[in-house]
């Protein structure tokens, strides 16, 4: 199976990187002067390269053989029984540095590759695309700096220690409010300074054209596979897919396949923190407004005087305050749904994950499990059990395991632990089919 | 009251003019309107008003540490507009600088309206380029108002992208002498001088007589002397940012510090 297939949607943007056309005003290109020659350039490339059998080839034969795709489609069937619709898990989590942020980052390095530069930047939040950055950089053989919030650097050592073992510099950055949006500024600033041999490894589906359409090249094999697999295995499409969104890198990889299958419902879950009705979460297309942020307009937490509001999720990953333009452009064409998902919702299905398929996802992924979960219950009853809700299982919880910790006080080692994680009471007995 | 004016007054003396810039609100809305009058009383020909903004993409550490201090402060969309008034009042043509979304988020026909009220003489835009899609609801709301519009080249630009940008300018174009953000620096850049060249030639091919103005990385007298030998205008911003940086809780010692550098940027550029 090829992990990777260049098929436009009626989604796409336009060649400025207008999503909905101009008039409709998401993404396009709000940057500096001296970054537009890096940024044609860079369009220049990614176009030639999509359009190179040898590079998508190329690209194919390192994510089959070096990242390990396709990544499976996984029928969880204890899950099922819970909800009473079949729910189907594309194992993205399983993919080497576990997430789904390989894809896009081996696509970006073997393009700078293929561009002659030798040094890549990226910014970070979790650590998931800075792990996924400093590997590809060895992979490659490139110079790889890392800037990633200082609170973020705390919260997520472990990942910081990654990308050190794998040689990359990492760079705390204190201003602002410490967290992704102010690594990607500090990124920005770096690329400004160094843009002749640096390519700049963007991490989500955001910022100027043609960072959210690149990315989602670099990503779409996840929608392609599963929904090949899909029909291989079932012979039908899902009636839902689902994922997470922060920037929505893995959401917009996972939905492209599926944007000209109107019978598919989409659905992108948000950060919705500790409530979307307090200041304290970053569900950016539910309470955000239209703005600019990054080099693209999109939807921005902001306050009335169009300044960025930080935003909170018990992820770091989904910890952001924009979102990519197409998923602004979906949510606005009423072709995608978003929904937001509170951190206890989030944990809860991390817990139920675990406890009845023996798979620990990572926190965002766990919020497309929470969200989805739902989806699933009203179309089991709506349309009985052969309903199918596909999620995408964007990345594993090693890296959140001191969230997890702390969260459901675990981890002493000198407690017995005599009640399992989940509701008292709760039934997370069944057996598998 | 358009920047040409101080440019055209400049030029009459056979002299590159001296633009600064401080962020509003910084220290305080009452203290950032004090500070650039001094500035204005010491010198300077034309003031950038900055509109402080949380992500700033183009600034450096010093610019950002100020404008980070506004906002801390509460500094608003309006507070800048006051400044600007403030300033305007003396006489010196005195213009906004800022990043986009803050004016989009205010409604750009209204921030035009507003600005113009206040005596602005119009917006340099450091993240907005004056291509049709993404500026085009500016440049309507600027020439209905008679405001300067302000884009920038880079080192990088193009020839084709000179002199579009020059083209939609008005006031002056604003070339980033470095490829970098915004900082003092020991030595001016040796990319300044080739990038004025290239967009005087555009300048003169279009037969406009747009200014350039020369900004990122001038901090003293000397800096200044040497680009004004070829540009029309010589931008400071960080090393007046930092005269009140180095003065928190000093505010007479931090205008004294403003007075002396602006009097010696002065200097600079009239020995050209």
């Amino acid at each position: 199976m090829s992990t990777h297939v260049e098929r436009p949607t009626s989604y796409d943007a336009d060649e400025r990187g207008w999503f909905g056309g101009p008039e409709t005003g998401w993404g396009g290109r709000f940057m500096p002067e001296a970054l537009v020659a890096a940024l044609d350039e860079l369009t220049a490339a990614w176009q030639d390269a999509m359009a190179d059998p040898s590079f998508v080839a190329e690209f194919d034969t390192i994510l089959r053989e070096y990242a390990g795709m396709p990544s499976p489609l996984y029928h969880a069937e204890r899950l099922s029984q819970k909800v009473g619709a079949r729910i189907l898990l594309k194992r993205e989590d399983l993919n080497h540095t576990g997430a789904h942020k390989i894809r896009n980052v081996l696509g970006q390095a073997l393009l700078t590759k293929r561009m002659g530069k030798t040094r890549v930047i990226a910014e970070t939040g979790a650590g998931q695309h800075g792990v996924a950055s400093a590997t590809a950089a060895a992979y490659f053989g490139l110079d790889c700096t890392v800037y990633m919030g200082a609170v973020d650097t705390r919260r997520q050592a472990l990942n910081v220690a990654r990308m050190h073992l794998l040689g990359a510099k990492v760079v705390p950055v204190a201003s602002g409010s410490a967290t992704l949006k102010d690594a990607i500024n500090e990124a920005m600033r770096d690329w400004v300074a160094s843009v002749d041999r640096t390519a700049y490894l963007f991490g989500t589906a955001a910022g100027p054209h043609p960072f959210p359409s690149m990315v989602r090249d670099f990503t779409r094999g996840i929608g392609d596979e599963a929904r090949q697999q899909c029909l291989e295995r079932w012979g039908r499409l899902p009636d839902a897919i689902a994922a997470c969104v922060g920037g929505g890198s893995n959401a917009i990889g996972l939905f492209t396949a599926f944007l000209d299958d109107a019978e598919v419902a989409v659905y992108g879950f948000e950060p919705g923190g500790e409530g979307v009705d307090t200041p304290r979460h970053a569900a950016t297309i539910h309470a955000g407004a239209k703005g600019v942020l990054h080099g693209a307009r999109t939807y921005v937490l902001q306050d009335a005087d169009g300044q960025t509001i930080e935003s909170h999720s018990i992820s770091a990953g989904l910890d952001y305050p924009g979102v990519g333009p197409q998923h602004a452009h979906l949510a606005a064409t009423g072709r995608a749904t978003y929904l937001p998902v509170t951190d206890d919702e989030a944990m809860a299905a991390m817990a139920l994950l675990s406890r009845t398929e023996g798979i620990i996802p990572a926190i965002e992924s766990a919020h497309a499990v929470a969200g989805a979960l739902e989806v699933a219950r009203r179309l089991g009853e709506e349309r009985g059990p052969e309903a199918t809700v596909l999620i995408n299982l964007s990345g594993r919880g090693d890296k959140d395991m001191g969230t997890a910790i702390e969260y459901f006080g675990l981890g002493d080692p000198d407690k017995v632990t005599e009640e399992p994680v989940g509701e008292p009471g709760e039934d997370l007995q069944g057996e598998r089919g | 009251m358009s920047v040409s004016v101080a440019f055209d007054k400049a030029r009459g003396e056979q002299r590159a003019a001296l633009v600064g810039y401080l962020p509003a609100g910084f220290p305080d809305v009452a203290g950032g309107i004090e500070a650039l009058r001094a500035m204005v009383d010491a010198g300077c020909d034309v003031i950038e008003v900055g509109l402080p903004y949380s992500d700033p993409v183009m600034d450096g550490p010093t610019i950002q540490a100020a404008a980070q201090q506004a906002l801390e402060r509460g500094v608003r969309t309006s507070d800048v507009l006051r400044t600007v008034e403030a300033v305007a009042a003396t006489g010196t043509p005195t213009v906004v600088m800022t990043y986009w979304n803050p004016v989009e988020r205010h409604g750009v026909a209204r921030f035009a309206a507003e600005l113009a009220d206040a005596g602005g003489a119009g917006l340099i835009t450091p993240d907005l380029t004056p291509d049709p899609d993404v500026a085009g609801a500016w440049i309507a709301a600027a020439d209905e108002h008679d405001l300067d519009k302000v884009f920038l080249v880079a080192p990088s630009s193009t020839e084709e992208r000179i002199a579009m940008t020059t083209a939609a300018c008005r006031g002056f174009v604003y070339a980033t002498a470095v490829m970098g953000v915004t900082g003092a620096r020991a030595t001016t850049s040796d990319l300044a001088g080739p990038l004025v060249g290239r967009v005087r030639a555009a300048v003169r091919q279009q037969g406009s007589g747009l200014p350039i103005g020369v900004g990122l990385g001038v901090s003293n007298g000397d800096q200044a002397a040497e680009v004004a030998s070829y540009a029309d205008g010589v931008i400071v911003g960080s090393a007046f940012v930092r005269c009140l940086l180095d003065h928190p809780d000093d505010r007479a010692a931090g205008l004294r510090a403003l007075t002396v550098l602006t009097e010696d940027l002065a200097g600079g550029v009239r020995r050209a």
